[in-house]
């Protein structure tokens, strides 16, 4: 078979990073190619540079046998080559059609791109109206948006970043559809994921970097997930044990709680009802902005409610703060972790004593007690593994996974009687989700009340004693995880509760 | 997409209490509005040309400095030339190359943007009255005026639409190529993106950075030339200093604006009103009462309209209602003389007021903000 795209010996270094070190692999038309890797194996760079965006300090990229040059996104997409990004490239103020129209080279007028959007939608069965403002729409007809905003301008090699990270499994069957259609047409697609199931259901071959690395290539469907998983990491992995759960005395209430959303785009939580025991694992499942940022900021103190709408253990916090909460025991860990969870231009240090002052006692009169404070950082990167220089190391040069287990680290070794935490594995690689579920499970082992807002199903699946969805701002009543297909699960995530249940009832 | 209506209730009721008043003085409403719109003239340049910047994603608070120098270059520039047109493009000029400045240091070297803004307004100002002390007490060329054959002799509507100073004419052209330029070009659409989410512009391989240039510099040259407007039509004189603060006004009609070139001129016309008649009530003899009637009917009136929109009253409703007529009837039965200055205070006070109005509604301004407002853009890769 001739290879439609081949790459060289790419190398690109950055200060410090080896991101990509003699990198050589081939796709050929028509192929589903995953990209296999560890956060920071170098997969984000590598394709960045197939796109454009990243000039490679050496190596060589071929297009049918032609040197590949790309000078930015623009030569790449002259040459054939689309990306759908992780995190989208959209702009949320505008809608489809002038967001699909920013993303071509020589868009036509308004009526004719609609009816292009319209036809190429209805050819690969991606339903997207040209007219609407991005920032009203789901994530999953976001990703649409971007695929359409890909076709449209015939690519030969489609690249996808994560793309199924954030989708319902419908959604994901949908476009796995799309993409064998595309496949078949003869478009070479290079995938990355770090849902190994979908890869060996989809992937026809698989490149597996480590450390800027090509360490091993493979076809997906002749090997397990487990296999694939320990070609990616060089380890073996250990998962948590399943765990008896018999759910001890209430410790958190939240009545009927309704808030108004405070930013255009934003959700309005709708009476939310929730009840958190002693020792449970909470599982909230939904398609990200269905208002978990809303139930986080909610739960944390950062939005403010009225008293007696949350209720920890008898007592009305509703109208209390972070730091109030914190003393009581509510302890979270938000979702973005540079920027609201860790200040990156601080020291671990200096992070560890923003959210453990107070129960840690790491002041006296005003005064930091900066001994205490860094064997209390000391404590926390030796518990949990996290790779760095020391506690003097700024927040912001440690890799995802690594500030990831520092910041929820941080939260446990504080001994909460309630910790809730958002996205508490989101890129993060495999052995160190391994590593924060696992302490997560030691926590409510010991008896606190743990509520886990996560968008993947399988993580919530594995660890969550009860489970519940939250969907357009409002929360299911909470099932023992078990109890529900992943396929019911999925349709309640898309919105048709009510589906679900008479299905479940046929 | 469902609009809000307050803001141009607003605006209306303030129009037409001002049309009001005027009328209730004595005043010519045709000469008036004559008037207004020279006031309004710098405000909407100066304001047009910083909502551009802002659609861009970058918070310039230079305006007052860029008009200023504007201000004093087209100033001398006409007085050495004797044409007021070469006045005007040197007032240009130089708003554009001082809006440069603030541009490569915030774009280029990623500096604060406020901080940089305050610095280039407070060294406009310094600069401008270094350059124009021989200038001070000078009379300009005067200013073309346009009075278009046949249409300007209509009665009521001719004076007031076709018989106006070139400059006035040039900002008319400006406002609709903006709106055109934003929401009907794909260079607007360009802009508007990158000011909504600078990283996805850059994914998509657009020169985030040098578009923002490109914007900063037509912001300082719409800055530049409503300074010019200001000492060679509005005065016409230069004194040192003589912007009083219109920079900082173009800043807030802007967000009173919304970000939208339609309601952006509506509020330069409505702050231009309130700054001529300031001066009208000033010789009229006026009590301030009638302003606290006035702030008390916007109020009222914005509460009123949203209650309305939305379908439940505000409990403030009521009560502002009852102010309204309990001020009016106080100052109709009580007539007190006010001091000149407090007069003189009511554009700064209507900024304000009209700022605190509108975000109160938050969730509607934020929708029209560009999101990338004043973040500095980091070229990774």
């Amino acid at each position: 078979m001739s290879a439609l795209l081949s790459v060289e010996g790419l190398t690109k270094a950055y200060p410090g990073v080896l991101a990509n070190s003699d990198i050589s692999f081939e796709v050929a038309p028509g192929e589903v190619h995953a990209l296999l890797g560890e956060n920071g194996a170098g997969k984000s760079t590598l394709v960045k540079t197939i796109y454009g965006l990243v000039t490679p300090d050496e190596g060589r990229m071929f297009i049918d046998g032609t040197l590949f040059e790309p000078r930015g996104p623009q030569a790449a997409r002259a040459a054939g080559v689309s990306m759908v990004f992780q995190h989208f490239s959209l702009f949320e103020a505008l809608n489809v059609a002038e967001n699909i129209a920013l993303g071509m080279a020589n868009p036509p007028g308004r009526q004719e791109l609609s009816q292009k959007i319209r036809d190429i939608a209805n050819a690969y069965g991606l339903s997207v109206d040209p007219d609407r403002l991005v920032g009203d729409l789901s994530v999953g007809e976001r990703q649409r948006v971007e695929i359409v905003r890909c076709l449209l301008q015939k690519p030969r090699i489609l690249i996808m970043d994560e793309p199924t990270s954030v989708l319902t499994p419908q959604e994901v069957n949908t476009l796995f559809t799309t993409l064998r259609k595309l496949s078949a047409e003869g478009v070479a697609i290079l995938y990355i994921s770090h849902k190994l199931e979908e890869i060996r259901a989809l992937c026809d071959r698989a490149t597996i970097l480590r450390s800027g690395r090509v360490v091993g290539a493979c076809r997906p469907a002749e090997k397990t997930a487990r296999q694939l998983a320990e070609m990616m990491i060089g380890l073996e992995l250990t998962r948590p044990l399943p765990r008896l759960f018999t759910p001890g005395d209430p410790l958190l209430k939240i009545r009927d709680l309704t808030v108004p959303a405070s930013s255009p785009f934003g959700t309005t939580l709708k009476s939310i009802d929730l009840t958190l025991h002693k020792g449970e694992v909470l599982g909230i499942a939904g398609v990200a902005g269905n208002g978990q940022d809303e139930l986080m900021d909610v739960l944390s103190g950062e939005t403010r409610v009225k008293g007696d709408a949350i209720r920890l253990e008898q007592r009305e916090i509703g109208a209390l703060g972070p730091n109030r909460r914190r003393m009581l025991g509510l302890l979270a860990a938000p979702e973005e972790r540079l920027g609201h969870a860790a200040a990156g231009d601080m020291s671990l240090a200096d992070n560890a004593y923003l959210t453990g002052r107070k129960r840690q006692r790491l002041d006296y009169r005003g005064f930091i007690k900066k001994a205490t404070t860094e064997n209390f950082a000391r404590a926390i990167v030796s518990r949990f593994d996290v790779r760095t220089p020391g506690v003097g190391t700024l927040a912001r040069a440690l890799s995802g996974g690594n500030l990831q287990k520092f910041v929820i680290g941080r939260e446990i070794m504080q001994r909460p009687g309630v910790l809730v935490v958002n996205q508490p594995t989101w890129g993060v690689d495999a052995h160190a989700a391994a590593t924060i579920r696992t302490a997560l499970r030691d926590l409510a082992a010991e008896g606190t009340g743990v509520l886990i807002i996560s968008q993947d199903l399988d993580e919530l699946m594995e660890i969550a004693d009860m489970f519940a969805v939250l969907e357009s701002g409002r929360l299911t009543v909470p099932q023992r995880t078990g109890s529900l297909t992943i396929e019911e699960i999925g349709l309640m995530m898309g919105g048709s509760t009510k589906g679900a249940v008479q299905d479940a009832h046929a | 997409m469902k609009t809000s209506v307050a803001p141009h209730a607003v605006t209306l009721t303030a129009i037409a209490a001002l049309v009001v008043f005027a009328l209730a003085n004595g005043l010519n409403p045709v000469l008036l509005t004559v008037s207004i719109t020279v006031a309004a003239t710098p405000l909407l340049l100066a304001a047009l040309g910083e909502m551009v910047v802002e659609k861009s994603g970058v918070l310039n608070l230079g305006v007052e400095g860029m008009m200023i120098i504007g201000a004093i270059a087209g100033f001398a520039t006409a007085v050495e030339t004797g044409s007021p047109m070469i006045g005007l493009i040197a007032a240009a000029a130089a708003g554009a190359a001082l809006s440069l400045v603030f541009g490569f240091l915030t774009q280029v070297l990623l500096s604060n943007q406020v901080a940089t803004g305050l610095a280039l307004t407070l060294f406009g100002l310094g600069l401008a009255a270094l350059l124009g002390q021989s200038y001070a007490g000078l009379k300009p060329p005067s200013f073309p005026h346009l009075d278009i054959p046949l249409v300007s002799d209509i009665p009521v509507l001719g004076p007031i639409l076709f018989a106006h100073d070139l400059l006035v004419y040039i900002t008319a052209l400006i406002l609709l190529g903006t709106a055109w330029f934003l929401y009907r070009t794909r260079a607007g659409l360009i802009l508007r993106a990158v000011g909504e989410n600078h990283d996805a512009a850059h994914a998509l391989g657009y020169e985030v950075i040098r578009i923002r240039l490109a914007a900063i510099a037509f912001g300082g040259a719409c800055a530049g030339l409503g300074g010019a407007g200001l000492s060679l039509v509005r005065v016409p004189q230069w004194t040192e200093g003589m912007t009083a603060g219109a920079g900082w006004i173009a800043l807030a009609i802007v967000v009173f604006g919304s970000w939208r070139p339609g309601r952006v001129a509506l509020g330069a016309f409505l702050f231009g009103g309130v700054t001529i008649l300031q001066l009208n009530l000033q010789a009229a003899n006026l009590t301030a009462l009638w302003l606290l009637v006035l702030g008390f009917l916007l109020l009222a009136t914005h509460v009123t309209v949203r209650g309305l929109t939305t379908g439940s009253m505000h409990r403030s409703m009521l009560p502002l209602w009852a102010a309204t007529l309990a001020s009016a009837a106080w100052a109709l039965a009580a007539p007190v003389s006010i001091q000149t200055q407090y007069l003189s205070m009511t554009p700064y006070i209507c900024t304000i007021i009209v700022l605190v109005v509108m975000s109160a509604d938050r969730l509607k301004a934020n929708l029209n903000a560009p999101a990338s407002l004043g973040r500095v853009f980091f070229r990774t890769g």
